[in-house]
């Protein structure tokens, strides 16, 4: 298992000007670069992010589209795997954080959370290229080769959950604006 | 030859056209099934599979944040099992989009048997979305409208296909 804040700091090494969709890895991103081509969405719908993202690097084939979905989000959403296998945008880069809970609910398991394999998922709905990653080591070592060749890929990685159970109301809130905003600071800048 | 009386995809590319539409995300319907080939044969169409109505919404979401205008073709049973989808990717991102949704059950003033054409305008107005009715080409003017709405109010604005029937047996 890896830490979200630590995989995310490696990442940003190898980031270049991708446009970086920070989903359930927001919080921790956002210290690392909080830029318009960063997009701290929330969450605007649950099991949304992965449309989302294949969207815009539809719309957008020039730049590199980075994702970090999650477990949760993608079982909600099985049905979009195909569907961005069949688009198959080149440009795109969809890693999910695997924690095998619902986080932000107080921890409760995921349906299977132990035995579900997220890789073999997303090849059997046409992904090219998928893999799950455990370990800092080799996230570390993979990385490089994941970013340098064609999307889209598909990267599961198994991160701890960071449970929160505080009342929702009572959350320190990490976004410095909203959704609707960052959408229209990024159209603004793309041109 | 079109039929006067119905709504022919012809006319219903020519708004997309005229409204600069860039991608349909969509997934079939017996109401809207004969625009398909037309669709596809276009070159400056992009057309987006889904296999659920609600992953449209956040993939047509992406799509505006790309600079594309995108717009969606569904079905009203699909569009009302996507609420949430609608009102977190559409509504809250501001995404101004037009969705064609196949009035499935619509019998016009007839005496409706199908669950699916009672709930589809409660829904559309619980959700305070916008709807135009269109059931044959000389309403097809009333699609530019909705494109010009939905600009105008940075929303979701949506298209009854009220034409099941002559659609389904083109």
């Amino acid at each position: 298992m890896m830490h979200t804040a630590d995989m995310l700091k490696i990442f940003a090494a190898h980031r270049g000007d991708a446009i970086v969709i920070s989903g359930r890895g927001g919080k921790h991103w956002m210290g690392l670069s909080d830029t318009i081509f960063d997009l701290p969405l929330g969450d605007p719908a649950m099991g949304g992010h992965s449309g989302f993202g294949l969207g815009l690097a539809l719309a957008r084939p020039d730049k590199r589209v980075v994702l970090f979905d999650s477990e949760g989000d993608i079982l909600m959403s099985l049905g979009q795997l195909p569907t961005i296998a069949e688009q198959a945008p080149a440009n795109f880069y969809h890693f999910i954080l695997d924690n095998e809970v619902y986080a932000t609910t107080g921890g409760q398991p995921v349906p299977n959370s132990k035995n579900v394999d997220y890789a073999m998922i997303a090849r059997g709905a046409g992904y090219p290229r998928a893999m799950n990653i455990a370990d800092l080591e080799t996230f570390s070592a993979e990385l490089p080769g994941i970013l340098a060749a064609p999307g889209p890929v598909f990267v599961s990685l198994k991160v701890w959950p960071e449970v929160e159970n505080t009342p929702i109301g009572q959350r320190v809130r990490w976004r410095k604006k909203g959704a609707d905003q960052v959408v229209k600071d990024l159209r603004g800048a793309l041109g | 030859m079109t039929d006067a009386a119905a709504l022919s995809p012809e006319t219903v590319m020519a708004q997309m056209k005229k409204n600069g539409v860039t991608n349909i995300v969509w997934l079939p319907d017996s109401e809207t099934n004969w625009l398909f080939l037309l669709m596809q044969a276009d070159p400056d169409l992009r057309l987006v599979g889904v296999t659920r109505e609600g992953h449209a919404c956040s993939i047509a979401a992406g799509l505006f944040a790309g600079g594309k205008k995108p717009m969606l073709l569904i079905q009203n049973t699909g569009m009302m099992e996507s609420g949430d989808s609608i009102r977190g990717w559409l509504m809250g991102l501001k995404v101004p989009i037009v969705l064609m949704v196949g009035y499935r059950g619509y019998t016009r003033h007839g005496v409706n048997s199908d669950t699916a054409a009672t709930y589809t305008e409660r829904f559309l107005m619980a959700f305070g979305i916008p709807f135009y009715l269109v059931e044959n080409d000389g309403d097809a003017e009333r699609i530019s409208i909705a494109f010009a709405e939905a600009e105008k109010t940075q929303g979701p604005v949506v298209v009854l296909v009220g034409d099941e029937y002559h659609g389904f047996n083109r």
